[in-house]
């Protein structure tokens, strides 16, 4: 049904180079090879370079506010569960901004699917660092180096109960394709945590630095023991590995609620007026 | 006849208010909102609403419930029987008048010497307490025989506050039901034509057809069920929560899904969300949980996505007082986002106008595509009021959604299409025919980003506004009450509607003797406001502006829009609904100072 003519081809505004258009390319495979319906699918995006990519495909899309993808995405989901509800949008954007949403969608279990490109600095805004942002880099706001603590995004997904948490590379196509399928496919909330170079601002975290340090997880590496996987997304440094870290088999919030087990709730009778009079008695 | 209240006209023969003074935790909304409903059962015009000190237990709180064979729509400035439950309550022995009557328990709270006060009143030591435990009651029941023992002393019929008492146990408590029957009935025949007060009036044989009772928050909460709203996402704040709180309440029912978010800013972004894909959809907070939408709000007249927003005024600054009541954010959602975009305000004047009020916000929001806001108050959420019959005709449900049919035979949708009207078409996502976009960024008529300073974005910026034309016919003219031909007149919008329109009775039954006229006009459509509606100020000698607030943010809105700047104002800011009495007061004074 879908091919990757029929998905469209933009001009972007990305740099030459970055990180992003490895992502939109592994996307799009994605897409085409599960062979999904577009006019059921709905990308929403923050604010960012990264939250501009529904912008180069033809489909249905909500690009927000920045730090406001997750919230918006549920809202569609609950609406109409029969659509896939994909999120595109940066490590600053999610982690950052939207770090309350982030928690709390984790926790909620919406079937949704966030693909966060996440290069450790902010580029639209032009260099600062980000929440992901390597302690000591230095930047034109962190002249000293950053001071904080990066935020594990792996980390935080596990210990949250996420249902679905994988890392990939925007350099290595193929695994990154199967994870956003993987991620589609699975039903509950999936992180993909997307190590991506940022040619512009981030000198230090480049294509070389992420290529000589990602490793593949092994094929008896066990997703669903937490604590294993913890270690695993709390690995970072001389090797990073990538794969899906973990998966949790518990139900998903549109199942969980009840109210849109046999029908999406737009599908569902709304026509209000003469359906409440029965309710006035209960006010007698 | 107690009182005879305040309204002068001789029709009214019914109008006493009961008070319940007692702390958080002794039971007093549920002995106001029994007392609401006995009466109310009768064929009785019930107004009840609420002081409440913002903590879960202790302190002093009230609940007022002020009982009229005639429609009433505010509280009463004086009270004619006041149950005491706690010492504290004696700071409402100043309220009542001379014949009024006090019921205590000395043994429970006693009150330092009440009967120097009322000389001609009734002060009424009942062992509320004992005839509890001697009945098989804990102390919390003494409540009820309370209760019992004012309709005692009314001569009202029992049978209906046992049979309320049954229903509101059920089946599954039926033996506490029956314990609380019981003390009811002697709470009850303890007073019943044993006690002898100034004779209040009797109330026996009443038989009115019954009316419904409903607060604010459920009436808001009924119109979006009576306009098919299927979604709700809010973050708890008084005095808003009641709308999610009933809503969720018929979740199971009504198939509308109650999410509680993790803050206002996703509220607002997971009703637009929802909204977008296709699902009536609502938040609801206070001033301090809008501040937090500002920027969703925003988002919503870029989007152009239809959104209802209810903000529950209480005082502010900041935290400011949370279970009191004001107008003080008028001004404020009027303009709160950044950027220029149409919304329609609209505060309804009563309970009743609160449900056709959100009915209508959701076709004024599918129809323009733009955010809607109600703009109610604490005092609107809180309080309850009887109604005779909602007229569920005339809500009509308009979506304003191009079928799968229509969007067929459309060669090229364009999500953000330019119209005469600055309404584009509005699709679904999901349709097999095209895609729907929304864009925060500026945007073409495809919803795609763009920069094109030159032609796209001054005709989006055009098109967005050119909504307000429309907006501007939806608002409706105000309510005028009174005398034709007042030459003065009093303006007000939202909640005090009640107090006023009594206030202009009791003006005019005054000043008849000086031939001095007094009408109101009440505004409930706040924004965007027509010139064409403030007519009347020309043939006003004197106006005055009459607001819950302290800067007179209406009397602003009017000079901004229509060039007449009215000084005399009347404004109560410090956390209690407006009486009847003190608007008559300030008038006259406002008159006497010229």
């Amino acid at each position: 049904m879908v091919d990757l003519g029929s998905l469209g081809k933009y001009e972007t505004a990305w740099c030459p180079g970055c990180g992003d258009f490895g992502i939109l390319d592994a996307l799009k495979d994605a897409l085409v090879k599960l062979d999904v319906d577009m006019h059921k699918v709905v990308f929403v995006s923050g604010i960012g370079q990264a939250a501009k990519l529904p912008q180069y495909i033809n489909c249905n899309f909500f690009n927000g506010l920045h730090g406001r993808a997750l919230p918006v995405a549920t809202g569609i989901k609950i609406a109409n569960k029969e659509l896939s509800v994909i999120v595109a949008s940066g490590d600053g954007d999610i982690y950052g901004e939207g770090g309350n949403h982030f928690m709390h969608a984790i926790r909620r279990n919406i079937d949704i699917t966030v693909i966060v490109h996440n290069n450790q600095v902010y580029g639209l805004t032009k260099g600062q660092a980000s929440p992901t942002s390597d302690l000591g880099f230095v930047t034109k706001v962190q002249t000293h180096g950053v001071i904080s603590e990066p935020v594990h995004p792996l980390g935080l997904a596990v210990t949250l109960g996420a249902a679905f948490a994988a890392r990939s590379f925007s350099g290595d196509r193929e695994h990154l394709s199967s994870m956003i399928q993987e991620g589609i496919k699975h039903k509950g909330f999936s992180l993909i945590d997307v190590l991506q170079p940022c040619v512009t601002f981030n000198k230090k975290n480049n294509f070389v630095w992420y290529k000589q340090r990602v490793y593949k997880l092994m094929a008896d590496y066990d997703a669903h023991d937490k604590y294993k996987a913890l270690e695993k997304a709390l690995e970072w440094g001389d090797k990073i590995p990538i794969g899906i870290i973990y998966q949790d088999g518990r139900p998903a919030y549109e199942d969980a609620c009840g109210l849109m087990k046999d029908k999406a709730l737009i599908y569902q009778d709304a026509r209000g007026p003469s359906r409440i009079q029965p309710i006035f008695r209960e006010f007698l | 006849m107690p009182t005879g209240l305040r309204a002068k006209s001789s029709s009214v023969k019914i109008d006493f208010t009961i008070k319940i003074g007692g702390e958080a935790g002794q039971g007093l909304v549920t002995m106001g909102f029994l007392f609401s409903k006995v009466f109310a059962r009768k064929g009785l015009n019930v107004f009840s609403n609420q002081a409440i000190q913002s903590r879960i237990r202790g302190g002093h709180n009230c609940f007022q419930i002020r009982v009229s064979d005639t429609r009433v729509l505010a509280p009463a400035a004086s009270t004619d029987i006041l149950i005491a439950l706690d010492r504290e309550s004696s700071c409402h022995l100043k309220e009542l008048k001379a014949n009024s009557i006090v019921i205590f328990d000395s043994t429970v709270a006693p009150l330092p010497s009440p009967e120097a006060l009322l000389p001609l009143g009734c002060i009424l030591d009942i062992p509320l307490a004992r005839i509890a435990s001697e009945n098989g009651g804990n102390k919390i029941m003494s409540n009820i025989a309370a209760v019992a023992a004012v309709l005692g002393l009314l001569e009202y019929d029992i049978n209906v506050l046992s049979e309320l008492i049954r229903e509101s146990f059920g089946d599954k408590d039926k033996a506490v039901g029956e314990v609380n029957v019981k003390v009811a009935q002697a709470g009850y025949d303890f007073v019943f034509k044993k006690v002898k007060c100034n004779k209040l009036l009797s109330l026996s044989g009443l038989n009115g057809k019954g009316k419904i009772l409903v607060s604010g928050s459920e009436a808001v909460a009924l119109g979006a069920l009576a306009a098919g709203c299927q979604f709700i996402s809010a973050y708890p704040m008084s005095p808003s929560t009641g709308i999610m709180t009933y809503l969720a309440s018929k979740e199971d029912d009504y198939h509308v899904v109650v999410e509680q978010a993790e803050d206002e800013i996703a509220s607002i972004n997971m009703a637009l969300g929802a909204s977008f894909a296709g699902a009536r959809s609502m938040t609801a907070s206070s001033g301090g949980g809008f501040a937090l939408m500002a920027e969703g709000l925003s988002l919503a007249g870029m989007v152009e996505t239809p959104i209802v927003i209810v903000v529950a005024q209480r005082p502010g600054p900041a935290t400011g007082l949370p279970t009191r009541t004001a107008q003080e954010d008028l001004q404020f959602v009027i303009h709160a986002g950044h950027g220029e975009f149409p919304r329609m305000v609209l505060a309804p004047a009563t309970i009743e106008e609160a449900f056709f009020a959100t009915a209508r916000a959701f076709n004024i929001a599918d129809n323009y595509r733009a955010p809607v806001i109600i703009l109610t108050d604490q005092f609107i959420a809180d309080s309850y009021m009887t109604v005779d019959d909602i007229g569920l005709k005339a809500v009509s449900v308009e979506r304003n959604i191009l079928s799968d049919e229509e969007l067929k035979d459309i060669k090229e949708y364009k999500s953000y299409k330019i119209t005469k009207s600055g309404v584009p078409p509005r699709a679904l996502p999901g349709n097999p025919y095209c895609f729907v976009t929304a864009d925060s960024d500026e945007h073409d008529e495809t919803g795609r980003i763009t920069e094109d300073l030159d032609l796209t974005r001054p005709e989006m910026v055009k098109k967005r506004n050119r909504k307000n034309v429309g907006l501007l016919r939806e608002a409706r003219p105000p309510i005028k009450y009174g005398p034709k031909d007042a030459d003065n007149c009093l303006i007000g919008w939202g909640s005090t509607y009640g107090a006023l329109k009594e206030a202009i009775d009791l003006l005019n039954s005054e000043s008849r003797k000086q031939h001095e006229k007094v009408a109101l006009f009440h505004f409930s459509d706040v924004w965007p406001l027509n010139e064409k509606h403030f007519g009347f100020l020309k043939k006003c000698k004197f106006a005055a502006v009459v607001e819950n607030n302290f800067t007179g943010q209406f009397a602003q809105l009017i000079a901004e829009t229509t060039g007449k700047i009215i000084k005399s104002k009347i404004n109560k800011f410090n956390g209690l609904p407006f009486e009847a009495e003190e608007i008559v007061k300030a008038y006259r004074r406002l008159k006497k100072n010229g």
